[in-house]
Formats: C-alpha cells, sequence, structure tokens
C-alpha cells in the first residue's frame, strides 16, 4: 500500500498543491503545538506547586530513632535506639522501587568560620540524593557528590544564608572555611524553599562528618522517596507498604518490640499531600483534556479540507478511474496524503514545541511556573495520535473518492 | 470483438424514467473503425459510456472479446476497463499538474509497471502521435490538437484491444479535427479496433461503417467508402 510509487503520486500532487497543503499542515502543527505547551505549563505548574507548598519532596519518608518504651525479648524499655550504616544498608535491602535515598548524620550547632566572620550552624553529613529529599536547589556550584563520599572530602555546600553572613558580597566557591579547627572548601551554595531557617545549613560528606565528628559508623535519620505516581490512592498505598517493610526489618534487627510505637518513628510526608495531589491531577486531566480537544479541531479541519481536496479533484478520480485505478487505490491515495501532511506537520509542531520548552523552559521561574516540560514518552504517544488522527481524519474523504462514479465524474458539463 | 444483444438503458429522473436505449444489436469485428450517429440525445453517449464499462445497461448482453461483461464489481470494472479499453474524451481529460509523458504514462501505473519502463512506453507513444518534443510540456501548454493527441497516446499506452472516442473533435477546429481523424485512421490501418462517436457527417466518413441512431434504436448500419482525412489536410 505504501509502495514507493505510492510515495512519488503523493509527493507530486502535494508539490502541484502547495498552498492548501501547506494550510492543512498549519492547523494540524498548530493543534499539537499546543497540546504540547499545555502538557509542558502543566507540568510545570506541577512543578511550581509543588515548590510552593513543599520544602521537602512532598512524597518523603523519614525514619528517626526514639525511645522503646516495651520490654521485647529481655531487653527493658526506655532503650535509647541509634541507628548506623548497616540499618540504612538493611532498610535499603529488598526495595526495588526508590527514587532518591540518603542517610544523615547532624551536629545541631557548630562555629564555623571565614576570615573574621563566623556564626552557628547546623551541619549536616549527607549523601547526594538528599539535595532532592530537601528540595534544596544549587544556585552556584554543586552538590555533594559520590566522589565527596567515598574519598571523605572535606568538601562543604553551604546554605545561602551562611554565605550572606560570612562570605557577604565575596564569592564563595573553592575558599575554605573552617570547621571545628578543619577547613573545608566550598563546593556549592543552595537555597531552599524553607527559607533562611533552612538555608542556615552546611552539608558535608556523612562519611566525612562520621570521621571528623568520630560517629563511627552511627547515622542519625534516613530519608527516602518513591517513584510519583499520578493515583493519590496507589501512591499513598505503594509508600504504606514501603514503610511497613521497612519498619519490620528495622525492629526485627534492633530488637523492638512490634508493637512499640515510639522505637522508631517512621513519618511519611505523603499523607499530608492528598490535597496537592488532587489538584495536581484535576490540573493534568484539565490540560489533556483542552489539549485534546485542540487536536480534534485540527483533526476535524484537516478531514474538513481533504473532502474539499476529494471534491476539488472528483474529476481527476474520474479519469483516474477511467484508466483503471481501482477504488482501493482511490482510498490509498487519499489516506496516504492525509497520513503523511498530518504526521508530518504534526511532528513539525511538535519539534517546534518541544525545542521551545527546551530552550525557554528552564529560564521560566514564577511562582507558580517552574521549569514546564513535556517526557520523552508523552511526545512518542502524540506521534502516535498523530498518524492514528491522519487516518481518521483522510478516512471519509477517501471513501467518498472511492464511491464516485467515473460516468458522473467525466460528464461535460 | 464487440457483441451487444438486445440492449435497454433508462435513466430514473425523480419519478419518471426515460428510456434512453431501446433494444441495441450491435457487432464490431476486430480491426473496424466504426462512427456512431445521431441528433442530440438520442443516446450515442449513452451507449458508449455501456460499451467502455463506464456504465451498465439494464438489460440485454454485452460481450468484449468474448468476456461477458455483466455485474462486475468496481474493481473488476477497473480492471477491464485498463486492460481492454482506451478512452478518447471530447474535453480532452487529461490531469492538468502532470506532464504530457505522466499523463499518458498513468494507465501503464496501474497496470503496476515500473517508473522506467513507463516512461520509456510512454516517451514512444508521444513519438507516434509527434509530440516527443512536448513531453515535459502541461496540458495547459498545449493546443487543442496536441491536447488530442496527448489523449489518444494515453489511450493507446495501455495497449487496448478497443479505442473508444466521444466526439474526439467537437472542440477541435476542421483543420485540427482532420489531422487528429488522419492519426486516428494510421492507428486503425495499423489493426487498432476504433469505436468513434460523432454527429458531424464529414468525420463520420472518414471511418468504414457509419451506425445511425435515432430514439435509442439503431435506423441505419452501413459500410462507408473511406475518405482518407489527410487528403483533405
Ligand atoms: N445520467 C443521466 N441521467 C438522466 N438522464 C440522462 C443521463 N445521461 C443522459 N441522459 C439523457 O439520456 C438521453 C441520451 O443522452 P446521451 O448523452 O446518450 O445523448 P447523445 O446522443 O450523446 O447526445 P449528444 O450528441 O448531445 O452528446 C438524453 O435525453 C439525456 O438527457
Ligand atoms: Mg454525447
Amino acid at each position: 500500500m505504501f509502495s514507493l510509487e505510492r510515495w512519488q503520486e503523493i509527493f507530486e500532487t502535494i508539490s502541484k498543491n502547495k498552498l492548501r497543503t501547506f494550510l492543512t499542515g498549519v492547523s494540524v502543527a498548530s493543534g499539537i503545538f499546543i497540546l504540547i505547551i499545555l502538557l509542558g505549563v502543566s507540568e510545570g505548574m506541577q512543578n511550581g506547586i509543588e515548590k510552593q507548598f513543599q520544602n521537602d519532596a512532598s512524597n518523603i519518608i523519614n525514619i528517626y530513632p526514639g525511645t522503646t518504651t516495651l520490654e521485647y525479648k529481655g531487653l527493658n524499655p526506655g532503650r535509647r535506639i541509634q541507628f548506623t550504616n548497616e540499618d540504612y544498608e538493611l532498610a535499603l535491602s529488598g526495595k526495588e522501587k526508590v527514587e532518591y535515598k540518603s542517610a544523615d548524620y547532624q551536629i545541631w550547632s557548630r562555629l564555623i568560620s571565614y576570615k573574621k566572620e563566623f556564626g552557628s550552624y547546623r551541619i549536616q553529613g549527607v549523601m547526594p540524593d538528599f539535595q532532592y529529599l530537601e528540595n534544596a536547589s544549587i544556585i552556584e556550584g554543586r552538590y555533594i557528590n559520590e566522589t565527596d563520599l567515598n574519598q571523605l572530602e572535606k568538601h562543604i555546600v553551604i546554605g545561602n544564608r551562611v554565605k550572606k553572613d560570612l562570605f557577604k558580597d565575596e564569592s564563595s566557591l573553592g575558599k575554605y572555611v573552617s570547621l571545628g579547627g578543619l577547613n573545608f572548601k566550598v563546593v556549592g551554595v543552595y537555597t531552599d524553599p524553607g527559607g533562611d531557617r533552612e538555608e542556615a545549613r552546611v552539608y558535608i560528606p556523612i562519611t566525612t562528618a562520621q570521621v571528623v565528628f568520630g560517629a563511627g559508623n552511627n547515622i542519625r535519620s534516613m530519608g527516602f522517596t518513591l517513584p510519583k505516581i499520578d493515583n493519590y490512592d496507589e501512591a499513598l498505598a505503594e509508600s504504606n507498604q514501603f514503610t511497613a517493610e521497612i519498619e519490620r526489618q528495622l525492629k526485627a534487627k534492633l530488637l523492638v518490640n512490634p508493637l512499640d510505637t515510639s522505637g522508631i518513628y517512621i513519618s511519611n510526608n505523603i499523607e499530608n499531600t492528598k490535597e496537592i495531589y488532587l489538584l495536581i491531577s484535576s490540573m493534568k486531566l484539565f490540560f489533556w483534556f483542552v489539549g485534546i480537544a485542540t487536536l480534534l479541531a485540527g483533526i476535524i479541519g484537516v478531514s474538513n479540507i481533504m473532502l474539499i481536496i476529494v471534491k476539488e479533484r472528483t474529476k481527476e478520480i474520474g479519469i483516474r478511474k477511467a484508466l483503471g485505478a481501482k477504488p482501493m487505490s482511490i482510498v490509498g491515495m487519499v489516506l496516504h496524503e492525509s497520513i503523511f501532511v498530518t504526521a508530518f506537520s504534526g511532528i513539525m509542531g511538535l519539534i517546534f514545541a518541544l525545542g521551545l520548552l527546551e530552550f525557554f523552559g528552564p529560564m521560566i521561574e514564577l511562582d507558580f511556573l517552574v521549569n514546564p516540560s513535556v517526557n520523552f514518552n508523552i511526545a512518542l504517544s502524540t506521534v502516535i495520535i498523530l498518524i492514528v488522527a491522519g487516518a481518521i481524519a483522510g478516512f471519509f474523504p477517501a471513501w467518498r473518492g472511492a464511491k464516485i462514479k467515473p460516468i458522473d465524474a467525466l460528464r461535460d458539463e | 470483438m464487440i457483441d451487444i444483444k438486445d440492449l435497454h438503458k433508462s435513466y430514473k429522473i425523480g419519478k419518471n424514467s426515460l428510456h434512453v436505449l431501446k433494444g441495441i444489436n450491435f457487432n464490431v469485428k476486430e480491426g473496424e473503425l466504426v462512427s456512431i450517429m445521431g441528433s442530440s440525445g438520442s443516446g450515442k453517449s449513452t451507449l458508449l459510456n455501456i460499451l467502455g464499462i463506464l456504465d451498465e445497461a439494464d438489460s440485454g448482453s454485452y460481450h468484449l472479446d468474448g468476456v461477458p461483461i455483466k455485474n462486475l464489481n468496481e474493481r473488476i470494472a477497473a480492471n477491464y476497463r485498463n486492460k481492454f479499453l482506451g478512452f478518447i474524451f471530447q474535453s480532452f481529460n487529461l490531469i492538468n499538474y502532470k506532464s504530457a509523458l505522466d499523463n499518458v504514462a498513468l494507465p501503464l501505473y496501474y497496470q503496476g509497471i515500473s517508473r522506467g519502463e513507463r516512461n520509456d512506453r510512454a516517451m514512444s507513444y508521444l513519438e507516434k502521435v509527434g509530440l516527443a518534443e512536448w513531453a515535459e510540456h502541461k496540458p495547459n501548454e498545449l493546443s487543442g490538437g496536441q491536447k488530442q493527441r496527448v489523449a489518444i497516446a494515453r489511450a493507446l499506452a495501455s495497449h487496448p484491444k478497443v479505442l473508444l472516442a466521444d466526439e474526439l473533435t467537437g472542440a477541435l477546429d476542421t483543420k485540427t479535427s482532420y489531422e487528429i481523424m488522419d492519426l486516428i485512421q494510421q492507428i486503425n490501418d495499423e489493426g487498432k479496433t476504433i469505436l468513434v462517436v460523432t454527429h458531424e457527417e464529414d468525420i463520420a466518413q472518414m471511418t468504414k461503417r457509419i451506425v445511425h441512431l435515432k430514439d435509442g434504436v439503431i435506423i441505419k448500419d452501413e459500410k462507408v467508402e473511406q475518405v482518407r482525412a489527410l487528403e483533405h489536410v
């Protein structure tokens, strides 16, 4: 059906009718363009809302140690629980779906100085993913990375508040601050939607922290997020299952009575985010609806134009039939042209929209619109939608064309 | 080659029905050059359309080269038109955005012949009608006579058994008409069976046999002494 010969025929008719084809194309291209931009904006608004409402990742799960209140296996109540690196590894074991993960070790308050300036700040030993758990965004340099962790680097990422206190207007990257008598090199500066309070902290690799502060392999707490699921109920169920499993594993290892509610604390942020989920999912639904409606208008436009084309070409189709064109070849001709024009112009619209999002997206940083973007799968499925759309748009005109009787088409007026 | 018996055809116009062909019996042998004459509305085009499988009779039988033409579906009808018949129309019916060469090659496209061979064959027929230099021109750059020559080349390209021409000189002046008839006579001389519908006496005289149609029946069917068109150009 899609032979080389047919392609030649199609290109011939298209190039003979450039304006008409162009106008058809523009209607589809703009439909897809609007759909993609809308989906991008929807994503951006989702980012914006999350940023507005959350200091931390909206689906963060935190696990803290507590003090036991029930006796268990001969151990008295009132025992303080301490987590270690092994407990963190245990919590992760057998968990396939974890998006971000980090253990942390913190010192509530320590003096940090640079030249004559000094201040008291909270020191946190962290892993690279901690950035995303805290929703901290880097404004200069970088965050703590795996190499820092492995090499026990004395690298430090400081909050914007800390930078203003110690460095004033001076640049801080690459400078050394003094902490507990040791020099730490500033590798990054971050801001946090949590504001001054959360920006008055510094991050160092957890491995370094454990050594510097003589913590052995102790950690204070651990945090995880699971990959986002659009459906709130599913997300909640998955999250609860995840925490239940960790709770069981940790209590068994640390000998905490399964009924004890204060030995290990688990805080699951997802329970506070139901409204946000609802807001985001209804917003997404709305944007899809508007986008699809726009696209549908485009398809109807193509169908209409193809119908006009078939009508205009009635005589030509009559001639072709008199020369031996079979009805299927007429259907194929119209469908092929329709699919080609829709798919081609749709992909142009897609590329244009994606390019626009790619280029301007990262620059957009409004309160409720952050980094609008569209993921590749959605882009791909719109291409498939386009091809199907082209076939649907071409179907009725093609049918009309196939039913033209040569004798009617050829009758001299 | 063509054999029709007791052919009837009526058109429905609203509640009324117009009986156009009222029992036509008619035979054409291979190599004949026949003209069908009659006043306007006598049913000439109706008959030719039925012969060309563009339309179907209500009753009666039609055999084309021994093949019964009855109750064909569109697909088979298209195939027969492509294999058996070549059409030449009063208004040429060339596709206006295709070059002369591509127009001539079009029936071959529907025979599934490759582009290269299509163009070779189309070119040889354009040469035959004397338009080789005009191969790349569009129909709107050609004169009426030239357009009709392209149409004749197109009709010949698929090697049909029969050529059917409806008023093929109707849109041309006398001189050009005779040139076209000269070409038709040459093609007939090579053995091609040709049917021509006309209401011009001089054109009819250039065929070998005239069939007179009146009110849907054949009133006269006579062999004539062929006038060679070339002598009058
Ligand atoms: N599709 C149609 N529907 C209804 N009536 C028709 C149709 N086609 C032809 N007729 C009628 O049938 C009759 C014969 O028409 P036809 O076209 O065969 O005549 P003709 O001999 O070719 O005339 P002309 O010399 O003017 O071309 C005419 O009265 C015409 O009005
Ligand atoms: Mg007529």
